[in-house]
């Protein structure tokens, strides 16, 4: 059944054209989540950062589970869009989109925790290097500063990542659209006419832009998991720990997008762009990075096992089978035992069970990123001065609003933005795309804006 | 020839009786957090001493560590503070310095001796509690870390007296006031650069151990093994 090029249009701009008022109350309802999330964060600020629930030796708890759970969230975006952009998959076309946004969002989100968990936030600038009388810089042997550089980087590349493709869809929406909408959309597409040389020049940037977002994404949870590795902390200083967190990043990444895109199939009506096909090849994904994730987290454990070092062992066993095994075991049955039946027997695999292995993966995830951090900064060399970490309600209230503020965002940018990329999907239904990566002038005539037709 | 502050801690004559913590205390300023705060692990204190108990009882016997910033020649906390509030001084001091810190309280993970403190609020000091204030030391506002300085501001008074009557500083010129408090000289402060200082000779003893060396910190503190206990359980 071969749908038009203006049923497809239809069914892909009618959430930006069209806005009932339940949206606008769940924006509300939303966003007042996500506002509580200031109003603990002022709270913090005005009584000192002691109204959170760390102490000593726990000095990092919920704020920076959350920042690497949040950057690694980001690695969404990168996998499925730059590696299946450069490997030509032609069934990710419906999916990019979704997953470069992801990207963007769960960065600004992250990014946000360092700042949230300073002792003095008023003074953060100091970490940016910035010129100074008193001839001052940042230390940039700190992993912290490191941290700095890759996030915005990675920021500003998966933003224009995101912004290339969409060029032509907000031309589309301009050319549909009356009013101040018009106005607006006309000035986001930056004067895109859907010329032979428009296209080129598109199909350039976005394959640049593929090639260096990958070694950025890479670099970027590498240095997060540095922030670790680089201390002489039991069980943090390990070499293992980049390519560990760079493949929990991933594994986590594409859970997230698996639930954004349920999400948007049922609210969007998309059933018929999102298909069973594209949960059934993510699901395949998130099975593989399981796999991997109980490799790393096994090679992890039977390596300070074996070794024995008695600083290690404390926190291995408070991890293993001390107060900490029952959040130990929920991760594993989360991120592993879950996931991995549901998504190896084939009809297990459908759309409800892959999102429910997702769902346990986000869990498990935020879980491990908790158990890397807590467990071992309570259990240092000195017994005597061992210690526990418990969470009050302004950490529990910015969290969960983070993930409210996510929905938000998400929310708001499936509503200013066609979620599918219109025109990649068009180009995905043409006989000749399934030949060639880039576009003809041939196919770029039959994607091109309708203009007033 | 640049000094290089160090410390020997004999643990044979550590009897346990705290007096350096509270000197550190009145001497540098460290805030009081409360009971509720303190319970929740973050009352601050430069200088501690661990209790390790060993053996049954009535054969029980207790182990007194005091533990202090070991002044690492290669400290782990210093390379990671993204401000450079974490610093090595030219004479091999780990200073912190509070105006620069904002709080990220990374050297405090990375730091394998926990002997680094946080302000989780602004401390108080209720009246006429302030009136005790150490005029010489600065008071840390909340979000900043603190640690043992060495008594760097008696260090520094020690050098200007030294300056003034022009003349070297000597051996014993400075003592911070833990080692000045302790009543059983468990604690001697010294220049390790100067060969015949009593803290240089007694670091070279054989009974001379470092905490923790295995991390590679390089500290500036020796543990003088305690001789007293033979592998019996009994007092000699």
């Amino acid at each position: 059944m071969e749908k038009t090029a203006s049923r497809i249009n239809d069914d892909l701009l009618r959430p930006v054209l069209e806005t009932s008022p339940r949206f606008y109350l769940a924006v509300v309802l939303v966003g007042l989540v996500a506002a509580l999330g200031f109003v603990a964060w002022g709270y913090q600020i005005w009584n000192g950062i002691g109204v959170a629930g760390i102490s000593r030796p726990v000095f990092w708890g919920f704020y920076i589970t959350n920042f690497v759970f949040w950057i690694g969230i980001s690695h969404a975006g990168t996998l499925i869009s730059a590696i299946l952009r450069l490997a030509n998959a032609g069934w990710r076309r419906p999916v990019t989109r979704c997953a470069e946004a992801i990207t963007v969002f769960a960065l600004m989100i992250g990014a946000m925790f360092p700042l949230i968990h300073l002792g003095r936030p008023w003074l953060a600038f100091w970490l940016f290097p910035y010129p100074n009388e008193r001839g001052l810089w940042p230390n940039f042997r700190s992993p912290l500063l490191w941290d700095f550089f890759a996030i915005n980087t990675y920021l500003l590349g998966s933003f224009l990542f995101l912004l290339l493709p969409m060029l032509p869809d907000f031309a589309l929406v301009r050319d549909r659209a009356r009013g101040w909408r018009q106005r607006v959309y006309g000035w986001l597409a930056l004067g895109w006419e859907g010329t032979p040389r428009q296209w080129h020049r598109l199909e350039t940037a976005m394959h640049i832009m593929a090639v260096l977002i990958i070694p950025v994404a890479v670099s970027v949870h590498s240095i997060v998991s540095f922030d670790f590795a680089m201390s002489p902390v039991p069980m943090w200083h390990s070499t293992i720990f980049a390519p560990y967190f760079v493949a929990g990043a991933i594994f986590s990444g594409l859970a997230a997008l698996i639930l954004a895109m349920a999400l948007l199939r049922k609210l969007l009506h998309l059933e018929e762009y999102l298909r069973t096909e594209h949960f059934s090849n993510l699901g395949k994904l998130l099975l593989v990075m399981s796999l991997l994730w109980f490799y790393f987290i096994f090679a992890e454990r039977l390596t300070v096992w074996y070794g024995n070092d008695p600083a290690e062992m404390a926190v291995f066993r408070a991890t293993q089978s001390g107060p900490y095994a029952p959040l130990f075991w929920v991760m594993v049955f989360c991120n592993f035992l879950l996931p991995v039946p549901l998504l190896t027997i084939p009809r297990l695999r459908t759309i409800a069970s892959t999102v429910v292995a997702a769902l346990g993966v986000v869990v498990g995830m935020w879980l491990e990123r908790f158990l890397i951090i807590v467990p071992a900064l309570a259990h240092k060399f000195l017994p005597y001065s061992w210690g526990t970490y418990a969470p009050t309600w302004v950490e529990i209230t910015i969290t969960v609003a983070t993930f409210a503020g996510m929905v938000l965002l998400y929310m708001l940018f499936a509503k200013l933005v066609p979620v599918i990329s219109v025109w990649e999907w068009k180009v995905g239904r043409h006989p000749l795309a399934e030949q060639r990566a880039e576009i003809s002038p041939a196919v770029a005539k039959t994607v091109a804006p309708e203009g007033s037709a | 020839m640049s000094r290089r502050w160090g410390m020997v801690v004999d643990l044979d004559r550590c009897t346990g009786c705290e007096a350096c913590v509270v000197a550190c205390r009145a001497e540098n300023n460290v805030p009081t957090v409360g009971e509720t705060e303190a319970a929740r692990g973050r009352a601050i204190h430069w200088i501690r001493i661990e209790r390790y108990w060993e053996g049954e009882f009535p054969n029980a016997r207790i182990r007194f560590v005091p533990v202090l910033c070991q002044h690492c020649e290669a400290a782990p906390c210093e390379p990671v503070c993204p401000t450079y509030a974490s610093y090595h001084t030219a004479d091999g001091l780990n200073a912190q310095v509070y105006n620069r810190c904002i709080g990220t309280r990374y050297c405090a993970n990375a730091c394998p001796y926990t002997v680094r403190f946080f302000n989780f609020f602004h401390p108080v000091w209720e009246k006429p509690l302030h009136l005790q204030l150490n005029p010489e030391v600065s008071v840390r506002e909340v979000g900043v870390m603190e640690k043992c300085t060495f008594c760097v501001q008696r260090i520094k008074a020690a050098e200007l007296q030294a300056k003034a009557e022009a003349r070297e500083l000597r051996d014993g010129d400075v003592q911070p006031a833990c080692a000045q408090a302790c009543p059983a000289d468990a604690l001697l402060f010294g220049d390790l650069n100067d060969p015949d200082s009593r803290v240089a000779q007694l670091a070279r003893s054989p009974r001379g151990s470092k905490l923790l060396e295995e991390v590679g910190t390089q500290p500036k503190i020796t543990y003088l093994a305690r001789l007293s206990w033979s592998g019996d359980g009994e007092d000699r």
